[in-house]
């Protein structure tokens, strides 16, 4: 059997620097972003959006690799939203980072939109991978991974996945998977927000103890607040650093993270804010970042 | 003329293909030995990823592996390929419209002896039925060493069916396949046998049995089922006049229904399906199941005859 042992040309200075201040306000904007996009869609998730944002600001603009410039850039890192449910989540940070104009994000889910309700690689090509389909975006993750390991390149790919979503058996095919090829380029984040549609992940499917399985199936596991910007881009940075297994990152967070009314609702887990509670929950959100 | 099984013939072309393009994986789910990718996994072991019995995750990784510009090629018994993973297929590669080539052994009911829930009998309704798949089936080894080659050529998801049992070489090695292309292997102008996969060889005996009795019937090989040569097939029926399909597959879904849906639109002509009457298998020897569900070169014969009648 062939196993695989990353040797990085470089370690260290891969961790690049988070400058949190910057973060948060990306962050900020990110759920403004979120918050109006879905209320001129009418529809989509904005609670675990939010719950997101702020791993979403960190990576993207705290650790990934990607340049909007050069977005096919074989060496680049990759991130593939496996909870593809949070799309506005996703389409507000490349709006974000740059890769397009802020005002497109107000044709999500419209007809002809690049920005279907979940994320679609062929519409919009600076999404990594098609998702949406719950349970399936490690496995696409775990592919790159193993390209990037064929093919000797320093690339690492990144996962956001849904707590509920570690319910769909496919995630644990290819946790093992990940595991058994030693896929130390590879770095999950779980999104611990402890709701799903139908209610409390306890109540519904109870997937606990979390960390402990992924213990068990031979990956680094980190628990971590998944709101506290420092904990994330340290989290990361340790991921990056893992030779011999793949990591996950365990990220506490609260759905609806910054709405105060949405906070913990699973009711916000797959309807849009009015025009009235989108402007309440915007206020809201520049009362607490200026606070 | 030699006899082997597609599948064998498969591992025959993708070794050769290894050895020539270094951007293929190959991915198994624990069947390497019988789908045949064991043979290009002991020379490129570094191209060739097992993910053990997990055929969801096979597909997955598949996906991932071909966004980065490689040509995946996932292989797994086709029951498993077509049923097991058949949302991961639809929603990791062909929404995406990612390059995968997804090779399905053990297709059919000439899977012998392990039975109906190995056999699979409706993996081309399933894999024809999604936007962006191409559905090959080859009916010989020479023919399905070419459209493998091929399949690494075109860009996106192709689903090829193979077979387990040996089937004799109806080709030379010369002949040229395209995908997309029926084969005329024999002309003729009483009627059309439509004819894909393993029933190759009996649809050109049955049709040299017709011969005998004064009759004459073009054999046309469909190895491709998606995207159908109508245009082979609008010149059958304006030709001959009448049309039997053949396949080792339910009637529902298949060769015949692609054929019959497409003439029903343009040129309604008499077809008489030779397959699977929407039955599942059983455990036999390949040559008992096919005699048992009336696949033989004899039915092909009495369909012929019954659908000349209605012309």
């Amino acid at each position: 059997m062939i196993t695989y042992s990353r040797q990085r040309k470089q370690l260290g200075g891969l961790g690049m620097k988070c400058e949190y201040q910057e973060i948060a306000k990306h962050a900020l904007n990110i759920r403004k972003n979120i918050l109006k996009m879905l209320c001129e869609a009418k529809s989509g998730h904005p609670g675990g959006s939010l719950s997101a944002t702020d791993i979403m600001a960190v990576l993207y603009f705290g650790h990934m690799n990607i340049d909007p410039k050069n977005y096919t850039d074989p060496n680049r890192d990759r991130f593939v939203l496996s909870k593809g449910h949070a799309a506005p989540v996703l389409y507000a940070t490349l709006a974000e980072k740059g890769f397009f104009p802020e005002e497109e994000l107000m044709t999500l889910r419209k007809l002809g939109s690049r920005l279907q309700g979940h994320p679609d690689m062929k519409k919009l090509p600076y999404v990594e991978m098609s998702t949406g389909s719950l349970g399936q975006g490690l496995s696409a993750a775990a592919g790159m991974a193993v390209s990037g390991i064929v093919d000797k390149k320093d690339y690492y790919t990144y996962v956001m996945l849904g707590d509920g979503e570690i319910q769909e058996g496919q995630i644990w095919e290819a946790a093992m998977f990940s595991a058994h090829y030693k896929l130390s380029n590879l770095i999950a984040i779980l999104d611990y927000n402890s709701l799903q549609i139908d209610g409390d992940i306890r109540d519904i499917m109870n997937p606990n103890p979390i960390p402990e399985k992924w213990e068990a199936f031979g990956w680094h596991v980190q628990n971590i607040d998944g709101h506290d910007l420092k904990q994330v881009c340290d989290a990361i940075t340790k991921a990056k650093e893992e030779k011999n297994k793949p990591s996950i990152i365990i990220a506490k967070t609260i759905k609806g993270k910054g709405v105060s009314f949405m906070e913990n609702k699973v009711g916000w887990h797959g309807s849009a804010p009015c025009e009235e509670q989108t402007e309440k929950a915007i206020a809201e959100l520049e009362e607490r970042y200026n606070g | 003329m030699a006899k082997r099984a597609t599948r064998e013939a498969y591992g025959k072309a993708l070794l050769e293909l290894g050895r020539e393009h270094e951007d293929i994986i190959v991915l198994d789910a624990d069947l390497s030995g019988s789908t045949k990718t064991a043979v290009f996994g002991g020379e490129f072991p570094e191209r060739f990823f097992n993910v053990g019995i997990a055929e969801g995750n096979l597909m997955g990784i598949a996906a991932g592996v071909a966004t980065t510009g490689k040509v995946a090629f996932a292989s797994t018994f086709a029951i498993f390929a077509s049923a097991r993973a058949c949302e991961q297929i639809r929603n990791s590669i062909c929404y995406p419209n990612l390059n995968v080539k997804i090779a399905a052994t053990h297709a059919g009911i000439t899977v012998g002896a392990d039975g109906g829930s190995h056999q699979a009998i409706e993996d081309i309704a399933i894999m024809s039925a999604m936007p962006n798949m191409t559905v090959v089936v080859p009916g010989d080894g020479v023919s399905t060493e070419a459209l493998i080659k091929q399949a690494y050529e075109y860009d996106g998801p192709v689903y090829i069916r193979l077979g387990r049992a040996k089937v004799e070489d109806v080709y030379k090695e010369s002949e040229f396949f395209s995908i997309g292309q029926a084969n005329k292997v024999k002309d003729g102008t009483d009627a059309t046998i439509i004819v894909s996969g393993y029933s190759l060889n009996d649809a050109i005996l049955a049709a040299k049995t017709l011969e005998l009795e004064g009759l004459k019937v073009r054999v046309l090989d469909m190895s491709t089922i998606k995207p159908l040569d109508i245009g082979s097939v609008l010149k059958a029926a304006e030709e001959t006049g009448a049309i039997v399909t053949v396949e080792e597959h339910n009637v529902i879904g298949g060769l015949g229904s692609m054929v019959a849906s497409f003439l029903a639109e343009h040129l309604p002509t008499p077809i008489q399906m030779v397959g699977i009457r929407d039955v599942f298998g059983q455990s036999g020897e390949a040559e008992e199941l096919i005699k048992e569900y009336n696949l033989t070169s004899k039915d092909i014969v009495e369909a012929v005859k019954e659908v000349i009648e209605r012309k």
